[in-house]
């Protein structure tokens, strides 16, 4: 049962496509991740699906209603925190509560809910004079208030003290053990890793990877490496001495020896001891999802010409 | 389905957010007193050109004796005579009207009737009486009565050496006296009604919308209609109170004459409370949603508002105002609002009241519902 389907989603502010057709599902009770660097189209994706904004052109379906046609709907079944959330000025968290209270017709506890997300000690100050965090977490305390089925939290975290955010995902686990969808955008890829089933890393509107974190990093990661910490004349005798492939950052002083099998490691060892040389430090290292996403986000153009070059190269060679 | 749950939740949210700004409630109904005070003290008492009903009874002569000319008549000359004096403008009104139920219709406690006999009277040099009416004890029928004997006198100078052969009888209007701070009182009611929600509401749509706050409440089951309802109400009950404000402060501190007696009066006058606040709240949330940013709201908030504040006969009296500037008034929905204000207040013409409500009535449901349909929550 999917909660969520958006296929082929578009939508252009001019001559900007803000989402170039993107497709999705998102299984009911998933926490889905939506990653990306700024302007790669999270929001305009995610108000899109909540309603706020007219798609061009596209399927989406929120628990099997058109959100922009069906909005009314739509918004009694979904709660929201938009990125940078902002309320009336002279209301306090507790009023703003029992004021989303009487709009949606529900009798909720205003306290248990300010306890839930550590904003008590605030009920009582008005919204403008909030720190940055305080004001995020009166967001996730309204987005509660109607108990929804699918929640989108547009950057709930950001900004928030280190306890905040773990405060943050606790109630955001505890969200989905009760069975909620969840849909969160974030730049904290550790956030994405913590807390999310599937990820779906976007750039210039496009989706570039889709799946749960381990897929992405098998995927799209180099695997695993070898590094050893010792001088470039180590890294030449290696390279020389045996049929691996070497790399030297000279910043680290780090050898880097991707590996293509585990024994590789012992024939790289051998050679660092044969040489007589000094080395220190070994480790075995695996590309992490931040690894992953800069490699994707600066691949459209760096690597995209890399390839291209490859390839002319490639063909002369076989010439 | 309107529900006036959320009305009211919508209603009590913005009223203890609005109490809490210091701000606010200084614009909203400490400046409106101040404004009585600061004006009150420059203008009591004070007066420029008025308008005056004149009626010319008078049937002409032709070819009398002794002056020449055919078929002349001496009360046009003489109301003629008297449109070119500084104090006094002259509005002609036909001779078949009753003239005193003209004055009355007409809300006007000031005028002037010349006799059938006018000509023949002063061609042959029998005494005639110019009848002016007004209350003795107002400025204006003073400056009237003043004005229309020195024109006698000059009449009389002209062709008969000053001997008295055009006279002048006062007849005293059943009317209340009326002093500026009378008209100021309605005058700034209206000025209060008007820039209040007129202004607020400007800003809010435009901060709403900036602040993505219209996006929020989208995503609640409030709906527009709910949330314009529940700001027109506020501002109801806001200016019901700077209404009960400004009239104590213009009846203790300089005496003003309210006729708020009969219930009749006090019952005319609660519409323009209702349709009032109604109008310029949904003006200004209309103005706010057309505009495309909150600098240009500002703008056009201004381009609206400051003609009504000067033009609709707030600060004085539109019967001072030259003639093209009151036809003007009458395209400003400002002015049913102080025209009806005063109808009730200050000359108990409940009757010319009704019809500025009538009128009100529908620019104000037009407006309302224009503004429900243009301003958007959400984006395209
Ligand atoms: N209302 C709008 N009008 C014009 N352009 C817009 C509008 N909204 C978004 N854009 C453009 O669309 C692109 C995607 O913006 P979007 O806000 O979706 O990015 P994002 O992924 O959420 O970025 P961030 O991580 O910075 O929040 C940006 O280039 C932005 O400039
Ligand atoms: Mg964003």
């Amino acid at each position: 049962m999917f909660s969520i389907e958006v296929t082929d989603l578009k939508k252009s502010y001019g001559s900007l496509k803000a989402v170039d057709g993107i497709t999705f599902t998102v299984k009911q009770g998933e926490v889905f991740g939506l990653l990306g660097p700024n302007g790669a189209g999270k929001t305009t994706t995610i108000e899109i699906m909540e309603g706020l904004r007219e798609r061009d052109s596209g399927e989406v379906k929120i628990l099997g209603l058109d959100p922009w046609k069906d909005g009314y709907e739509v918004h009694k079944k979904i709660g929201v925190i938009p990125q940078e959330f902002t309320f009336f000025e002279k209301t306090t968290p507790k009023e703003a509560i029992n004021y989303y209270a009487n709009l949606f017709n529900v009798k909720v506890d205003a306290d248990a809910i300010l306890k839930e997300v550590l904003l008590d000690e605030m009920e009582k100050h008005v919204f403008e004079s909030l720190s940055g965090g305080q004001k995020q977490k009166t967001g996730l305390a309204l987005s509660l208030v109607n108990s929804p089925e699918v929640l989108f939290l547009d950057e709930p975290t950001t900004g928030l003290d280190p306890n905040a955010r773990r405060a943050i995902w606790e109630v955001i686990r505890k969200l989905k053990s009760k069975g909620k969808t969840i849909i969160l955008t974030t730049h904290y890829l550790d956030e994405a890793q913590q807390l999310a089933d599937r990820v779906a890393i976007m750039d210039h509107g496009h989706i570039v990877a889709i799946g749960t974190t381990e897929e992405i990093i098998q995927q799209h990661g180099s695997g695993e490496r070898l590094e050893i910490q010792g001088t470039q004349q180590l890294a030449k005798y290696i390279k020389e001495n045996t049929d691996l492939q070497v790399e030297y950052n000279q910043i680290r002083e780090k050898i880097i020896i991707p590996l293509k099998n585990k024994i590789d490691m012992l024939a790289a060892l051998a050679a660092a001891e044969q040489s007589k040389m000094p080395w220190g430090e070994i480790q075995t290292l695996q590309d992490s999802l931040e690894d992953v996403f800069i490699k994707l986000i600066n691949e459209p153009l760096g690597e995209q010409q890399e390839k291209e070059i490859e390839q002319k190269s490639n063909k002369k060679g076989r010439r | 389905m309107v529900s006036f749950k959320r009305i009211y939740a919508d209603f009590k949210v913005f009223s203890v957010g609005y109490l809490r700004n210091k701000y606010g409630l200084f614009f909203g109904l400490i400046f409106p007193v101040i404004l009585i005070l600061i004006f009150g003290a420059i203008f009591s008492g004070d007066t420029g050109t008025t308008d005056i009903y004149a009626q010319n009874k008078d049937e002409g002569i032709f070819n009398p004796e002794g002056i020449t000319g055919i078929g002349i008549n001496f009360g046009d000359q003489f109301l003629s005579a008297l449109n070119e004096s500084s104090t006094i403008r002259v509005v002609i009104v036909d001779a078949s009207e009753n003239f005193e139920d003209f004055l009355k219709a007409h809300s006007a406690e000031d005028g002037i009737v010349i006799p059938a006999n006018f000509s023949k009277a002063y061609a042959s040099g029998q005494q005639v009486n110019i009848t002016v009416y007004g209350s003795p004890a107002s400025s204006t029928s003073g400056i009237v009565s003043g004005t229309v004997s020195g024109y006698a006198n000059y009449f009389n100078l002209q062709h008969y050496n000053g001997s008295v052969i055009i006279g002048v009888t006062l007849t005293p209007l059943n009317a209340q006296q009326t002093n500026y701070i009378d008209f100021l009182i309605p005058g700034l009611i209206g000025f209060s009604i008007l820039t209040n929600p007129m202004f607020s509401l400007v800003n809010i749509a435009a901060d709403y919308k900036k602040n993505k706050l219209f996006k929020q409440l989208s995503l609640t089951p409030l709906t527009k209609m709910e949330w314009l309802t529940s700001k027109v109400l506020f501002y109801i009950v806001l200016s019901a109170a700077g209404f009960l404000l400004m009239v104590s402060v213009g009846v203790f501190a300089f005496g003003a004459h309210i006729m708020l007696s009969s219930l009749e009066q006090i019952l005319a006058l609660i519409p323009f409370l209702i349709l009032g606040p109604t109008l310029f709240a949904s003006l200004g949330m209309l103005v706010g949603s057309v505009a495309k940013n909150p600098e240009t709201a500002g703008v056009i908030g201004n381009i609206v508002t400051f003609p009504m504040m000067f033009l609709a006969g707030t600060f004085f009296p539109l019967s001072m105002m030259p003639k093209y500037l009151q036809t003007v008034a009458h395209v400003l929905p400002l002015f049913y609002v102080t025209e009806g204000l005063n109808n009730v207040m200050v000359y108990g013409n409940i009757t010319n009241a009704c019809i500025d409500i009538a009128v009100l009535g529908v620019i104000t449901a037009v407006i309302f519902l224009l503004a429900v349909k243009l301003f958007k929550w959400r984006e395209d």
